[in-house]
């Protein structure tokens, strides 16, 4: 099997020698679309609400950050006085209630939504199946969705299980989870009844994806019921939270980026055999790496060894797709400065990369003891959530959109004012929680500097973190409203994708 | 369909194989741990501070509010950072430490000092001045209520929020309340009023209080009494 015929067929326009051919391909992906156009909107629309507020989130805990009052005593009966009595009454924002409100908004809304819309659209059009039944999809988001208000409710109110990463409380979890199962069973038949075999790359890091999160998750959630006790619950809670950020939302990630970027460019992926060595070694390797979240903990030894050898083996699967994607650009860098799609997801890839390289350093002992309780963590999880993972979605999404709506995006420059706010909102936000983790570790680390002085050297970030969410909320505000530009079909006439600069002009 | 086959056979297996070496496999070694007593001519004494409901109360307060995502509870050894010099306790913690917590408060970031041991009388939160002797924080109930309502008035650079909603303006009626806090300056209420804890602070300082690891353990080096007095 040759690698390009298990790559995506290029768009119809890049093959016009064989135009029956080529209109029956086009045909059957119009149908394909029309039938998955409902619950990947759903998903889409719904997923940049929770953006939206988990920008808010974001914004008020940066901001609390370095002024700790902000909205400390906020109170919702003084805004609305009729909730007074309700269970309403007890939301509040201080941090410790607003933070982790934000990281489930942005984590379980934001990102699961669209990477779950995403998932389903590329395994309708890689397996070449219309999606029948696209009501059970939208019923499973709104359970998903249902669950997830609720479980940010308590966690404002206080009812929070107290676990980190996993603190939605178990009623309202199995609301979470029986949906996600509708959605997953959904993906599951369409490959079932795949017509394309043998099934694409990115096909492979979708079923990884689809069938990892709801045993991690239902298992997770399970612990924190049973309860199981001591150290072992706290390990449970890490391996969890490992498991979402470094195999779901990797595996989404990637499995765009491997669609994304041959389609725009229209050339097969360079190398399908370090296509799948890296895969192998991304799914046998990635979920042992949990344990490196505990590092230096109360654990035995030898956890945490194994987490550490399982992320330098990962240089492996890093290797491998790096140079995968960005071999298969060779030739073809022009087309960062032409297609939106491409520019946010090579921008995407790069930080995967250097998201990657820092993990692992970061794993290792003698640097861990320095950064493994500073906002360091924090940067390594934006970088990969947002500036891996969101910006590969948003690169979907402005690839997406077009082919469910027949109607191009309406404006290059709002597409391209959302990058730059995201890119650098992105870069500054990492960049400035990496150097407070570096000056507070290093702070701590110093056993003549009192614990005033670590305050005092981290928090001289914590101010560009604010400044970072203020660009990205920017960002975001501006993608918003062009999606819903794009609903109410106001934009440029379908066929011709809107670029940044025509092809064929080059930048000087 | 071989093809598929290996595949759903990879990430089956890779997801079994990732839950049995990071959760069924350190379950199943660190489940049965066991609370060590202390044997003393025949006489056993449990080591650990029995839980009162107070305490119970204030370790749901601890989590409704979310301390965990700015306070540690756990004592990394000297290979692994500076908290022993720092005064956060006088060993590292392990397993046994934590074997009665249904959710142990770990935490992930430290941008408040480590809690494992803050209600013993020992917890410092500074290096051992070389000049002066050993000096303990003072960190007694009517410090920590101070420090929930105000942070700023005890510790100058405190990041900590205010918690002003576990509290309540009173109207000084007759005598003043025991347990009303001693505030100055701004953050002293209007003459006749007073500020007293509601009864979740309460049990959050004695929950805060209850946190006590110092005992020795035997998995733990140099967690001997007569090191751990020094």
């Amino acid at each position: 099997m040759t690698a390009a015929a298990l790559a995506p067929t290029p768009t119809a326009a890049s093959a016009p020698e064989a135009p029956s051919a080529a209109q029956v391909q086009a045909a059957e992906r119009a149908a394909i679309d029309a039938s998955a156009s409902g619950p990947v909107l759903f998903f889409f629309s719904n997923a940049i609400l929770w953006l939206l507020l988990a920008t808010v989130l974001g914004f008020i805990t940066s901001i609390q950050l370095h002024h700790p009052g902000f909205l400390a005593n906020f109170s919702i009966v003084s805004l609305l006085p009729f909730t007074e009595g309700s269970l309403l009454a007890d939301l509040r924002l201080t941090y410790g209630r607003a933070l982790p409100a934000y990281t489930n908004a942005l984590g379980y809304g934001w990102a699961t939504l669209s990477g779950m819309g995403v998932a389903i659209w590329l395994l309708a059009r890689l397996c070449r199946v219309r999606i029948k039944v696209p009501g059970v999809l939208i019923t499973g988001a709104i359970f998903w969705q249902v669950g997830l208000t609720v479980g940010i409710l308590q966690i404002l109110g206080g009812k929070t299980t107290g676990v980190e990463g996993l603190e939605i409380p178990g009623s309202a979890a199995v609301l979470m989870l029986f949906g996600y199962l509708l959605v997953g069973l959904w993906g599951a038949l369409i490959f079932g009844y795949r017509r394309q075999a043998p099934a694409y790359i990115s096909v492979w890091y979708l079923l990884a994806a689809l069938f990892w999160f709801p045993w991690t998750f239902g298992l997770a959630h399970l612990a924190v019921a049973l309860p199981v006790q001591g150290v072992v619950q706290s390990l449970i809670a890490a391996w969890a939270a490992q498991n979402f950020l470094n195999v779901f939302i990797t595996a989404i990630g990637l499995a765009a980026a491997y669609y994304l970027i041959p389609k725009v460019i229209g050339r097969p992926i360079h190398s399908y055999h370090l296509a799948s060595t890296g895969f192998g070694a991304f799914i046998l390797f990635s979920g042992l790496t949990g344990a490196v979240r505990l590092s230096g903990g109360p654990l035995p030894a030898w956890l945490i060894t194994l987490s550490i050898a399982a992320t330098i083996l990962l240089l492996v699967q890093l290797a491998t797709v790096s140079t995968n994607l960005l071999l298969t650009m060779r030739g073809q860098h022009h087309m960062v400065y032409h297609s939106p799609t491409v520019r946010f997801t090579i921008f995407g890839v790069i930080s995967f990369t250097i998201a990657s390289v820092v993990g692992l350093l970061s794993s290792l002992r003698s640097v861990d003891r320095l950064l493994h309780f500073t906002f360091f963590q924090s940067a390594q999880t934006h970088l990969l959530l947002y500036a891996f993972f969101s910006m590969v979605m948003f690169g979907a999404i402005y690839y997406i959109l077009p082919r469910l709506l027949g109607c191009e995006w309406l404006s290059s420059s709002l597409i391209s004012w959302h990058f730059l706010a995201s890119a650098y909102g992105g870069g500054v936000l990492v960049v400035g929680l990496a150097l407070s983790g570096i000056a507070g570790g290093a702070a701590l680390a110093n056993p003549e500097s009192i614990f005033s002085q670590v305050i005092e050297d981290s928090s001289r970030y914590y101010v560009a973190s604010t400044l970072a969410w203020g660009m990205i909320g920017i960002g975001h505000v501006i993608f918003a409203l062009h999606f819903l530009l794009m609903l109410f079909r106001i934009g440029q006439p379908g066929g011709e994708p809107t670029l940044f600069a025509p092809i064929g002009e080059e930048k000087h | 369909m071989n093809r598929s086959f290996n595949l759903f056979a990879g990430i089956i297996g890779s997801f079994a194989l990732s839950c049995y070496a990071l959760v069924l496999l350190p379950k199943q070694q660190l489940g049965g741990l066991q609370p060590q007593t202390v044997e003393d001519e025949g006489k056993i004494t449990e080591i650990y501070p029995i839980n009162n409901v107070a305490v119970e109360k204030g370790r749901a307060v601890y989590a409704s509010e979310g301390c965990f995502y700015c306070h540690t509870q756990q004592v990394r050894d000297e290979q692994n950072g500076t908290d022993l010099e720092r005064g956060w306790g006088v060993r590292r913690t392990v397993a046994r430490d934590y074997i009665f917590d249904t959710t142990p408060f770990l935490g992930s970031n430290r941008v408040g000092p480590d809690l494992a041991n803050v209600g013993s009388t020992k917890w410092r939160n500074e290096p051992v001045d070389e000049n002066s002797k050993y000096k303990p924080a003072k960190r007694d109930a009517a410090w920590q209520l101070l420090h929930l309502y105000a942070p700023r008035t005890v510790i100058k650079s405190s990041n900590m929020p205010p918690y002003r909603y576990l509290f309540e303006n009173k109207k000084i009626s007759g005598q003043r309340s025991v347990d009303a806090l001693a505030l100055t300056g701004s953050d002293a209420p209007e003459p006749g009023y007073e500020v007293v804890p509601k009864p979740a602070a309460k049990a959050l300082v004695a929950y805060l209080l209850s946190l006590d690891k110092s005992h020795p353990l035997k998995e733990v080096k140099g967690s001997a009494p007569e090191v751990a007095a020094k």
